[in-house]
């Protein structure tokens, strides 16, 4: 069967061989670029190589949905299927490329030339309906005019607050717009103590979704005993309806990494990663071409005494859960971690870890140059800053929005041009606002009612609301939440990495009785089932992703009864 | 100087470093448990175990957190009996528990309904019996990752075993689903000695179940995968 030229794979895996076990993402991905999927004998190949034994090569290929260990189409057409691309069309799309190439989704065309994939979220929601083509951006698709945007995605930025987002909306911003790393100059004339000290007077707490003070994070880290420490940054952004990192990255990757620079001599560390979404392949050489900028400016590499390397996911929402994040750098599959011990001692390669989000990463440099004091003065005293807001769905104007922290829900709204305030005018195109839902997919629904609520941690979370990554996905009066739910338990159920019992058998149970809720075939006892196998994985599971995999639907029910009681 | 706690409303004294688990029993209180083997390390996978710590937000696994000072701990709350009846109730939907005699008990003990979950797709994969010692049966394997640990660091070194799949799709596999014959399996038998449902069977016993003689016994042969009857 081997009419596999295996000839060229020892060089493709040479730079990997010094990396050992954690040169396996990137080994896989490169001999799966050169020969489009990964065959018994280049899995046997790779393992020999990097010295990893076969059965879990195997088990990490399986792991990994952009991984394929069976051949593929020369073409990778992955359409999104998830909420906010569904509300435009999505299904629509996918059915009519399906019926274009004669197959159906997740399938090859019999010639080879392409391969249709409904693929989760890929963080394109504000361009919706968006598809992953090979490795470009294909977005705004429209099947009635023809009219689709292929190549490196558009960065729609609005709101008040141009500070985080100062550098984008223009294309990449180059080291030479960027500017000398000022931040890092006056960070490195204080004392690591000192920097730590500003960044938590600052109150600057983690945007990647648990809210953690980034200053405690980083003196744990700082405090922890040993020489060899890391700083990483979680660019894994995969929770749906979330963008706003895509955006941060592709025109302003200095602001984080001169973030994560700043760490490093907070902490202490001499080395740092980059662990970038599979589904985002096109910012890869903005990254990398930044990097080096910043190493010839001398910013990193060489006497500098810290560098940063790219790590590329490769499918698999999970490995945006911290210790599952530096499972998948390590060359594991990506099952978090019993936590304690927690990353700041035992993090990445067992070692202290410092952590952050890119927007986290993103507002360091910002709070060095104004200073804490300054800094503070934007938001609200409890939770001071700016933060980037990812609205999608039913608004005129989706995209990724900076506020100060205090500006109401309904004031954004107001700006994304997405609630009508009285009915009757043009009932076409303008819909009442049904439902917002926060927070991404492990998130809540908001209603109408509380449009006056503030958009700080403080606020949200007394309204029953999680910030989590930023997402505002609005659903106008026409549209069928139960679709939405059954969207989200599907996409819990295909990232689940099956470690502990809730999350792994819950999550599937979830999806079959929210299909059967859309479907119409509604048992007697599903709602039961519904609330029990929610709160198991809620109180049960062993990591973040099965803790809120019923948070949605648990909070639909909550506010919206009526669409549980089994009627269509 | 040992640590003191409270379990079930009865003060305990503990070893520093004790587990929940261990500390439970030594107050003569049972908690469950499925993944747990003293013999492999507790990744904490299925969560039978937990109990209700007071002060903490969500349910905690007492195969691997430890006693603490002044810890107030329930192990049969409202919320720890749901979680266990609804985890051991979605396992009957999706594995054959027939020879998991341990597992059923609990069915019975927490009122867990086997049917509970109607419509349900279970995980049903074909017997293999691709070599001369045992016989595996991934339709009854409940995931407690026991086989690929002891196969591996905690034990011996092979690593014979992975996983192919992911969620509710994972399954215990040999790299490419090879035959064990030809993996690195040393047919050492630890795997079937530590597993907890008859997944992992030795062939002569499940020839003597199927009501087969010796003699038969010795002229069945390894071979292929045979479809499950
Ligand atoms: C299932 C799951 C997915 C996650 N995905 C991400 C992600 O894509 N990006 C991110 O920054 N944090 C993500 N997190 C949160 C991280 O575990 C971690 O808290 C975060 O990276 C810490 O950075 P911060 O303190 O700067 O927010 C995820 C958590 C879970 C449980
Ligand atoms: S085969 Fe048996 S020992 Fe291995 S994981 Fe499954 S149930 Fe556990
Ligand atoms: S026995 Fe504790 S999680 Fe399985």
């Amino acid at each position: 069967m081997s009419e596999i030229n295996l000839a060229p794979l020892d060089k493709i895996l040479r730079p990997f061989v010094p990396l050992g076990r954690s040169g396996l993402l990137p080994a896989l991905h490169a001999a799966q670029k050169q020969y489009g999927w990964l065959s018994e004998e280049i899995a046997a190949g790779v393992a020999a190589a990097l010295g990893v034994p076969l059965a879990d090569v195997h088990g990490v290929i399986e792991f990994y949905s952009l991984f394929y260990s069976a051949p593929v189409g020369r073409r990778m057409i992955r359409v999104c299927a998830d909420p906010a691309c569904a509300l435009k069309g999505a299904d629509d799309l996918l059915a009519h490329l399906c019926t274009h190439h004669g197959i159906q989704p997740n399938e090859t065309t019999p010639d080879g030339s392409a391969t249709i994939e409904r693929s989760p979220c890929l963080g394109l929601c504000e361009q919706a309906p968006a598809i992953l083509f090979d490795d470009q951006a294909e977005t705004n698709v429209d099947l009635k005019t023809g009219h689709y945007e292929l190549g490196r995605p558009r960065s729609p930025v609005y709101g008040p607050l141009r500070l985080l987002t100062r550098n984008c909306g223009n294309g990449t911003t180059f080291l030479a717009g960027y500017g000398a790393y000022a931040a890092l100059q006056k960070a490195l004339k204080m004392p690591p103590a000192e920097v730590i000290a500003e960044i938590k007077a600052s109150g600057l707490v983690g945007r990647g979704g648990a809210a953690f003070p980034t200053g405690v994070k980083w003196q744990g880290a700082a405090d922890a005993p040993g020489e060899e420490k890391y700083v990483v940054c979680n660019a894994d952004e995969s929770e749906p309806g979330t963008f706003k990192d895509r955006i941060l990255l592709l025109d302003d990757p200095h602001s984080t990494i001169e973030g994560m620079r700043i760490a490093a001599h907070a902490i202490g560390a001499t080395k740092g990663y980059i662990y970038l979404r599979g589904e985002y392949p096109y910012i890869l050489p903005v990254l990398e071409s930044a990097l080096n900028e910043a190493r010839q400016a001398g910013y990193l590499g060489g006497a500098s005494g810290f560098d940063i390397e790219v790590r590329l996911g490769a499918g698999a929402y999970i490995c945006g859960e911290e210790t599952a994040l530096f499972e998948s750098i390590e060359g594991k599959r990506g099952f978090p971690r019993v936590k304690p011990p927690f990353p700041t001692t035992h993090g990445l390669f067992g070692k202290p870890t410092v952590i952050n989000n890119v927007e986290t990463l993103a507002n360091v440099p910002l709070i060095l140059s104004m200073g804490a004091a300054e800094y503070r003065k934007i938001g609200t005293e409890k939770s001071p800053g700016p933060k980037l807001f990812c609205v999608s769905g039913d608004v005129k104007k989706p995209g990724l929005y900076e506020l100060p922290f205090g500006v109401t829900l309904g004031e954004l709204m107001e700006m994304a041009g997405g609630i009508i305030a009285d009915a009757g005018t043009d009932l076409e195109t303008d819909k009442r606002m049904q439902a917002v839902l926060f927070g991404g997919a492990a998130g809540a629904f908001a209603t109408p009612e509380q449009l006056d609520v503030k958009l700080t941690f403080e606020d949200l979370r007394a309204a029953g609301l999680p910030l989590g990554s930023g997402v505002v996905m609005v659903f106008d009066e026409s549209r069928d939440l139960r679709d939405a739910l059954a969207r989200l338990g599907k996409f819990f159920a295909h990232e689940s990495c099956g470690k502990c019992y809730p999350c792994q058998m819950g999550t599937q149970r979830q999806m079959e009785i929210l299909e059967r809720l859309v479907n119409g075939n509604w048992l007697p006892g599903d709602a039961e089932r519904l609330q029990d196998v929610g709160w198991t994985m809620t109180d049960a599971s062993l990591c973040g992703l099965g803790q809120t995999a019923a948070a949605a639907v648990l909070s639909a029910m909550k506010q919206f009864p009526a669409l549980f009681d089994g009627g269509r | 100087m040992g640590i003191q706690l409270e379990i079930d409303g009865q003060p305990v004294t503990v070893e520093p470093g004790t587990t929940l688990l261990e500390a439970a029993k030594q107050a003569g209180i049972t908690v469950p448990t499925i993944c747990w083997h003293e013999a492999t390390t507790s990744y904490a996978l299925c969560r039978i175990c937990v109990v209700e710590v007071a002060g903490m937000r969500l349910l905690q696994p007492g195969c691997i957190v430890e006693a603490a000072d002044g810890m107030r701990v329930q192990t049969r709350s409202e919320r720890v009996v749901r979680a266990r009846k609804t985890i051991l109730e979605m396992l009957a939907s999706s594995v054959d528990l027939s020879d998991s005699p341990d597992i059923l008990a609990l069915m019975d003990e927490y009122g867990a309904l086997p049917e509970r979950f109607p419509e349900a797709e279970r995980r049903e994969v074909e017997l293999m019996d691709d070599n001369p010692m045992y016989l595996r049966d991934y339709s009854k394997c409940v995931l407690c990752w026991r086989c690929v640990q002891v196969c591996a660091e905690d034990a011996q070194y092979t690593f014979a075993l992975s996983f192919s799949g992911r969620g509710y799709e994972t399954e215990i596999a040999t790299f490419f689903d090879r035959p064990m014959p030809a993996t690195t399996c040393v047919f050492c038998g630890q795997c079937v000695g530590v597993c907890p449902t008859g997944a992992l069977k030795p062939k002569r016993e499940f020839m003597l179940e199927q009501g087969m003689g010796p003699e038969e016994i010795a002229v069945m042969s390894s071979g292929r995968k045979r479809k499950r009857t």
